[in-house]
C-alpha cells in the first residue's frame, strides 16, 4: 500500500514512530497488571501513572483527573451519560458534534443548538436551551468534519449564566494537533482525547474530569480508574495517548505553520479552477475561525463518492467525504447541513485533512488532482448524464 | 458476452447470484470491481442494504481478491422508487417498485457512475440474458432458470445501457448459480433467495408501510349490481384479484376484485370470470428496436405467465381474454424468449 497520497489525518492518523518505540517494551516487558501487588504490577502501575503525569502536563489539570478509556466514542458517552447518571437533568449540544456526543444526547432526550455559516455555536441559541434542568453542555473544542474552532470560553460564560447546574464537556479529539489544549479547553470541566487523531494508535483515549464533577461509571468492576471506569488498563494504550499527545504540543506550532500555507494553497486553487467551488465553513474567504489541518470544500455537479474513487484511482490520494456510515457508504454530512449548506451541494463534498506525516508532495499530489477530477467529472453531471 | 477483457463494475447486493456473476467474471479474467449499492436506510427484513449485507459481498470480494466499495444511493431511490410507490398507492395505483428501481438505480445511476468511473461494462446477478442478433440489435432475453427468469424485471434497458449491461449468471439455473458458489468457496452459497420488496416488511407488509405515508380511507365492496357486500380499511392498498380482506359474509361464491376506485372509496368483486378482460391500455409503450406487428406474449407480473396477444395503438389485445391487470403495473412483451416492449398500465 505504498505510495499514497494519505490526507484523512482527520479520520485517523499514522502511528508516530516514538509512540511505537514508547509502547513496545510495555508490551513486551511491562506486561504486569497495574492493579495487583507485585514488581511487576507495580512496575506497570507506575508507567501508568507516569503516563497520567505526561498527559496532563500537556492539556492540563491534575494526574487524578485523567480516566483512561477505549478511545473517544467511550470518553464521549462517558461524560453525557456519566454526569446524567450521577445528576439527572437534561443535556444539551451543538448540531455538528461527533456522534459520539449526538447520539447519547439525543438518546437521553437532549436539546441540539444550531451553528452559523462557520459552523460557530449560537450563543443566543444555546442561552435559549438552557435552564436549571440542564447538567451538561458539551461543544466540540475543534469540528472533525470542517475544522472549526468553537470559543469555548464564551460557551462557558453562557452556561454559568443560564444553566448554573450544568458542567461543561468538550470532545478536544482533534484539536491536539493545532491548538493548546491546556488553554483552549480550559474553562472545560470534562475534555474528551484520543490517541489516533493526533499519531497514536486507535482504541485508547482519555476523559478528563475535573475534581468535584460527579461521574456514574458506564462500566462495572474493578473500580479501577477511582472508580470511573472498571477493567484493567491499557497501559501501552495509555503510553501511547501521553506520548502522542506530547509529541503533537511539541510540534505543534511547527505544523501549524507549515500546513496553514498548504491548506491555503490547495483550497485557493481549486476555488480558482473549479467554478461554483465553495469553501464549506468559509463561504466569504474567512478562515480565521479553522484550524490549518482541514480543507473542506463543496465541488458543483460531483458527486463525492465518484471524485473519492477517482481522486484513489488515478492519483493515490486518500481523502473522504462526510462521515462514514457501519457499511461503509457515505452519508449525507450532519454538519453541513447544520452550516446551512444544501443537500445538493454537500453531495459534493470533499475533506481533506493534514497532519504530522504530510508533506508537499502530498498537497501537490492532491491539488493536481483535485483539479483533474473536479474537471473530468464536471463533463458528466452527477455521474455522467449528459450536462 | 464478449472475449475481449473488460473493466466492469459489479454490482454486488450479497446475495449469491452477484456473487456468482462476480467470480465468473474473474475467472474470465475481466478486471473487475465489487460496488454494492446502499438504497434504503428505513426498516428490511428481505436482503437488501443492511450492513450484513455489505459484509457479505466484501467478504465475496475479498475471497475473489477484487476491490469492493458501496455506493450511496439513498437519495435517488426515495426518489425515484419510493416516492413515486407512495404516490401511486395514495392514487390507488399498483406501481412494481423493482423495475423502477431497475430502470432508474441499477441500469440508469449506476451505469453513469460505472461511466464516470471509466467502466466498460456494468454487470449484476440478475437471471435474465442479453441476446445479440446479426444485424448489432441487442435485447433482453429470459433467463435459462425459467423459475427465477427476471427479464420483465429488467426489461428496462434501452440499447445504450443493452451494450454495457452483462448479466454474467443468466445463462444458469439457480441451482448451478448455487454449484458454483460452493465449488469457488463463497459465503454466500447458501443465503436465501431475497424475497418481494426491500422496503417492504414481512411482519408489517405494504399496509405498515404505507399506513403512515399516505392518508388511507375506509371503502365500500359492492358486487356488480352495486350491492354493498362488504368493507376495507384503506381503499388505496386493495389490488385487483386480490380475494381475502374484503370483509365479505362466508358461503358465497368466491369473488375478486376487479375494479378499484379509489376517489370514490368504492371496490367492485366479482366472480373468477369477472376478472376476465380482452385488453388493457398501457400509459406508455416503449419498443425495444421499432414495434413489432402481429403476435406477441405479454407477462404482466415478475413470474406470471406469458400470453398471448398483438398490439393496438398502446392497447394489449389478448386472445384469448386474460385476468385484469392492476392500473401501474408494467406488461412486458416478448417474441419468444426475448423483450421487445413494454409499458405501464394505464
Amino acid at each position: 500500500m505504498a505510495g499514497w497520497h494519505y490526507l484523512d489525518h482527520a479520520a485517523t492518523t499514522p502511528v508516530r514512530p516514538e509512540v511505537i518505540a514508547a509502547m513496545l517494551p510495555v508490551l513486551s516487558d511491562g506486561y504486569g497488571n497495574p492493579s495487583g501487588a507485585h514488581a511487576l504490577a507495580r512496575q506497570a502501575r507506575a508507567v501508568l501513572d507516569l503516563a497520567r503525569e505526561q498527559l496532563v502536563a500537556v492539556v492540563g489539570g491534575a494526574p487524578g483527573d485523567v480516566v483512561f478509556t477505549g478511545g473517544g466514542t467511550e470518553a464521549d458517552n462517558l461524560a453525557v451519560r456519566g454526569v446524567l447518571g450521577a445528576r439527572g437533568g437534561l443535556a444539551v449540544c451543538s448540531a455538528i458534534e461527533h456522534h459520539a456526543v449526538l447520539e447519547p444526547v439525543l438518546a437521553t432526550g437532549g436539546r441540539v443548538v444550531g451553528v452559523d455559516r462557520r459552523g460557530i455555536i449560537d450563543l443566543d441559541a444555546l442561552a435559549d436551551a438552557l435552564d436549571p434542568e440542564v447538567t451538561l453542555v458539551s461543544v466540540m473544542l475543534v469540528n472533525n468534519e470542517v475544522g472549526t474552532i468553537q470559543p469555548l470560553d464564551a460557551v462557558a460564560e453562557v452556561v454559568h449564566a443560564h444553566a448554573p447546574n450544568a458542567v461543561l464537556h468538550t470532545d478536544a479529539a482533534q484539536a491536539l494537533c493545532w491548538l493548546d489544549v491546556r488553554e483552549h479547553a480550559a474553562s472545560a470541566d470534562l475534555v474528551t482525547l484520543a490517541a489516533h487523531k493526533c499519531g497514536g494508535p486507535k482504541g485508547t483515549g482519555a476523559l478528563l474530569v475535573r475534581s468535584g464533577v460527579e461521574l456514574q461509571p458506564l462500566l462495572l468492576g474493578g473500580g479501577q480508574e477511582r472508580e470511573r471506569r472498571s477493567g484493567t488498563q491499557d497501559v501501552a494504550g495509555a503510553v501511547a495517548l501521553a506520548t502522542a499527545a506530547t509529541a503533537a504540543a511539541t510540534e505543534r506550532e511547527a505544523l501549524v505553520a507549515r500546513t496553514s500555507g498548504w491548506r491555503d494553497g490547495l483550497v485557493d486553487a481549486v476555488l480558482a479552477e473549479v467554478p461554483g467551488a465553495v469553501e464549506s465553513a468559509a463561504a466569504d474567504g474567512d478562515r480565521s475561525h479553522l484550524v490549518p489541518g482541514i480543507a473542506n470544500l463543496c465541488l458543483p455537479a460531483v458527486d463525492s463518492e465518484a471524485l473519492l474513487f477517482l481522486l484513489e484511482q488515478d492519483h493515490h490520494v486518500l481523502a473522504s467525504a462526510g462521515s462514514s456510515c457501519a457499511s461503509g457508504a457515505q452519508e449525507p454530512s450532519h454538519v453541513l447541513a447544520a452550516l446551512g449548506v444544501p443537500r445538493s451541494v454537500a453531495t459534493g463534498s470533499l475533506r481533506l485533512s493534514l497532519g504530522w506525516s504530510t508533506s508537499a508532495a502530498d498537497l501537490d499530489a492532491a491539488t493536481a488532482g483535485v483539479l483533474d477530477v473536479a474537471v473530468r467529472l464536471r463533463t458528466h453531471a452527477r455521474d455522467g448524464a449528459p450536462a | 458476452m464478449t472475449a475481449r477483457a473488460e473493466r466492469v463494475l459489479v454490482a454486488m447486493s450479497g446475495g449469491v447470484d452477484s456473487s456468482v456473476a462476480a467470480a465468473l467474471l474473474v475467472e474470465a479474467g475481466h478486471e473487475v470491481v465489487g460496488a454494492t449499492l446502499k438504497l434504503w436506510g428505513g426498516d428490511s427484513d428481505s436482503g437488501c442494504c443492511s450492513v450484513s449485507d455489505v459484509d457479505d459481498a466484501r467478504s465475496v470480494a475479498r475471497r475473489l481478491g477484487i476491490e469492493h466499495h458501496v455506493f450511496n444511493f439513498g437519495d435517488d431511490f426515495d426518489e425515484h422508487v419510493v416516492a413515486p410507490y407512495v404516490a401511486d398507492h395514495a392514487a390507488g395505483r399498483t406501481p412494481n417498485p423493482c423495475i423502477e428501481c431497475n430502470r432508474h438505480l441499477k441500469f440508469d445511476r449506476l451505469l453513469r457512475r460505472a461511466e464516470a468511473l471509466g467502466f466498460e461494462a456494468v454487470a449484476t446477478g440478475h437471471h435474465a440474458r442479453i441476446a445479440e442478433h446479426a444485424d448489432g440489435t441487442r435485447r433482453v432475453a429470459r433467463g435459462a432458470d425459467p423459475a427465477k427468469d427476471q427479464s420483465y424485471v429488467v426489461h428496462v434497458l434501452d440499447a445504450a445501457a443493452l451494450a454495457r449491461v452483462r448479466f454474467p449468471v443468466g445463462h444458469l439455473t439457480k441451482a448451478e448459480v448455487r454449484i458454483e458458489a460452493a465449488r469457488l468457496g463463497l459465503a454466500t452459497a447458501d443465503k436465501p433467495d431475497s424475497q418481494d420488496v426491500c422496503f417492504i416488511t414481512a411482519t408489517g407488509g405494504r399496509a405498515a408501510f404505507l399506513g403512515p405515508r399516505i392518508a388511507t380511507k375506509p371503502g365500500r365492496v359492492v358486487n356488480a349490481d352495486g350491492e354493498t357486500v362488504g368493507s376495507v380499511a384503506a381503499v388505496e392498498l386493495v389490488t385487483i384479484g386480490q380475494r381475502r380482506g374484503l370483509g365479505l359474509q362466508g358461503g358465497a361464491d368466491p369473488a375478486y376484485v376487479v375494479d378499484v376506485d379509489v376517489p370514490g372509496a368504492r371496490v367492485t368483486v366479482g366472480s373468477e370470470a369477472d376478472l376476465l378482460v380482452g385488453s388493457v391500455d398501457l400509459q406508455d409503450l416503449t419498443w425495444v428496436g421499432g414495434p413489432i406487428a402481429g403476435g406477441l406474449l405479454a407477462q404482466t407480473s415478475a413470474h406470471g405467465i406469458a400470453r398471448p396477444c398483438s398490439i393496438v395503438g398502446t392497447t394489449v389485445v389478448f386472445s384469448p381474454p386474460s385476468r385484469r391487470v392492476a392500473s401501474g403495473q408494467s406488461v412486458v412483451l416478448y417474441v419468444g424468449d426475448e423483450v421487445v416492449a413494454g409499458g405501464i398500465v394505464a
